[in-house]
């Protein structure tokens, strides 16, 4: 028992660098987006909530990043209640 | 550095305008073309402004062949402030997880927000490995020099074993290259320093001591 405990505990190095690379693949990936896409997201939204006033749970944001292209797509419902209170005030 | 009594003024003192650099600048009693210029521990870094860093950086390379900025550990305001002017950086990380993924972000911030990465430029960069002890790394305990530099993809300037010299030297307000200088950390940084400097130091991998355990110990994990 105390045996093969020592021996499995011998190699946790492989354990830290798979650990490392999803941490950075997620960060690195996250760092990239900041720059374009999600500054697109950010400026699309507010132009969007200058106009109507839309809810936070309302809005659907995917963002899919590929090689060659990355794609920003964003789902605004639009209440008619809100257009029609936003018009009359 | 050993140089906590002689501190009047500090860096926030500088860039505030209270003190002039010269009176901030500690001339260091054991090398005689190094000064100190202290950071202070106590007051916040918000109180520095980047154009006041900016100024002492610039007056600070008229007088001296290199400025070595000591940057926090981590991301905070003060490390990205110490980084922002640099032309040259060494990114000093730890065989483990958490310092090699604040390494990773610090290298993304010297690449985006220095005033060199914002001209189009791109800031030296290299990795300065500490505590490294070649034993575990052998074992399999620890992270190993290949592994680092695969996940960082940034040149080696050298690798600093780990040993006991360099907190006796820490405790002592000495640095381990002056306190120790045969000891295996100080020539380590002194080979790091040449490497810097544009020499061709080849490099030296720490070898672990054989004693009769390690090499017993070394078989079995092999």
């Amino acid at each position: 028992m105390t045996l093969a405990t020592l021996f499995r505990r011998r190699s946790s190095a492989p354990v830290a660098r798979e650990r490392l690379q999803i941490l950075l693949s997620h960060e690195r990936t996250c760092r990239g987006q900041s720059d374009l896409l999600s500054s697109l997201r950010d400026e699309i939204l507010a132009v969007v909530a200058r106009h109507v006033n839309v809810e936070r749970d309302q809005v659907f944001v995917t963002m899919d990043r590929g090689d060659i292209v990355s794609r920003l797509e964003i789902n605004v419902e639009v209440p008619h209640t809100t257009e029609t209170q936003a018009a009359a005030g | 550095m050993g140089a906590e009594r002689r501190v009047v003024y500090d860096l926030i003192n500088v860039v505030q305008g209270v003190a002039k650099l010269p009176q901030a600048l500690i001339r260091d009693k054991r090398i005689d073309t190094l000064s100190l210029l202290p950071a202070s521990q106590t007051r916040d870094k918000d109180a520095l402004s980047e154009d006041g860093v900016a100024r002492v950086i610039r007056e600070l390379r008229a007088k001296f062949d290199w400025v070595i900025c000591d940057s926090p550990a981590g991301i905070e305001r003060g490390a990205t402030l110490a980084m922002r002017f640099a032309d040259t950086a060494i990114i000093v990380t730890n065989p483990e997880v958490s310092s090699v993924r604040d390494s990773d972000r610090i290298i993304g911030l010297l690449d985006s927000k220095t005033v060199k990465a914002e001209r189009g430029d791109r800031v030296e960069k290299h990795i300065l490995i500490a505590r490294y002890d070649p034993v575990r790394a052998a074992r399999g305990e620890m992270l190993n020099i290949k592994d680092v530099l695969d996940i960082l993809s940034l040149p080696l300037l050298g690798i600093i074993p780990e040993s006991e010299e360099v907190l006796r030297a820490s405790n002592l307000g000495s640095p381990v290259t002056l306190n120790d200088p045969t000891s295996a950390p100080a020539r380590a940084y002194c080979d790091a320093a040449r490497r810097l400097e544009g020499h061709n130091v080849p490099m030296m991998i720490p070898t672990e001591r054989k004693g009769f355990f390690d090499k017993l110990l070394g078989r079995r994990a092999a």
